[in-house]
């Protein structure tokens, strides 16, 4: 698998969090006029898997659903992804610091320990130090 | 209960304060030896904790900060010598020579690469796009980007 899709509400709050926050690298950011950018990432050491920040924009989605989905986006609906951390409590004092949201602070659980945190959009991560 | 399952969280907040600061103050002249006074720590014990969070002694990792900048500064098409004194090395013969071992390339060889994969962007943004993603946003009817569909 080469891409998959996130949606953000903005890709210029996205791009900071992405990149400055958890320290993503951009793969591609095209600029496509008036309906956003093709704005790509990957994870630092996996540069051949890319996440596409995509916006909910009125040309993919009716204006209907495209609110209805901005909405569910915002209040937390969908958990989007799993990071492993091989530290688990370094990696959440940092993030930490540098601004992100955690809903769950690392916490020992039967499958090992897990923490969970939110995008700069309202998308839900979980961070797992596994075994 | 949190304080039970989280023992070191002094510790842990001492060394990554002191990777924020080489990820903030990397263009600066960076004493290490500072870094781990500040934290409180030996030197020895400080590279060593660092090492075992982070897989780089703190003078790798102000390295690989100061060559991943490097990179962002010439993806956004800076002259060479620009960047080599903005993210802190002090002479271009050291910043070449380790940019080279690092991303295999020189960097001016990688900015050159850059220039001209924006130009393929300016010329034509379309083929950077997997095709059903730029027909489901409406971007394969837009009249700016013909030259794309050519």
């Amino acid at each position: 698998m080469t891409h998959v899709s996130i949606h953000v509400l903005n890709q210029d709050s996205a791009f900071d969090f992405y990149t400055n926050k958890l320290g993503f690298k951009v793969i591609t950011d095209v600029p496509m006029g008036e309906d956003g950018r093709w704005l790509t990432v990957c994870p630092p050491d996996q540069p051949g898997f890319e996440i596409i920040l995509s916006p909910i924009s009125k040309s993919m989605y009716s204006s209907e659903t495209a609110e209805m989905l901005k909405e569910l986006v915002s209040k937390g609906t969908f958990g989007v992804g799993l990071f492993t951390s091989k530290d688990i409590f370094a990696t959440y004092e940092e993030l930490k610091a540098k601004g992100v949201e955690f809903t769950k602070p690392p916490r020992k659980e039967f499958y090992g320990t897990e923490a969970i945190f939110k995008d700069d959009s309202g998308n839900w991560f979980s961070l797992a130090q596994l075994g | 209960m949190f304080a039970e399952q989280y023992p070191n969280i002094y510790l842990y907040r001492r060394i990554v304060q002191a990777k924020l600061f080489i990820d903030n103050n990397y263009a600066d002249t960076i004493e290490l030896d500072n870094i781990a006074d500040e934290a409180y720590f030996s030197k020895f014990h400080f590279i060593r904790l660092f090492k075992r969070i982070y897989g780089k002694t703190p003078h790798q990792y102000l390295i690989a900060v100061r060559i991943e900048k490097a990179l962002q500064l010439l993806r956004s098409l800076q002259p060479v010598s620009d960047v080599c004194y903005s993210v802190g090395f002090e002479s271009l013969s050291s910043f070449s020579g380790l940019f080279k071992r690092i991303v295999g390339i020189s960097p001016s060889l990688y900015l050159a690469q850059q220039q001209q994969l924006q130009k393929q962007i300016n010329k034509a943004p379309l083929t950077f796009i997997p095709g059903c993603f730029a027909e489901k946003n409406g971007w394969l009817k837009n009249s700016n980007f013909e030259e794309a569909k050519a």
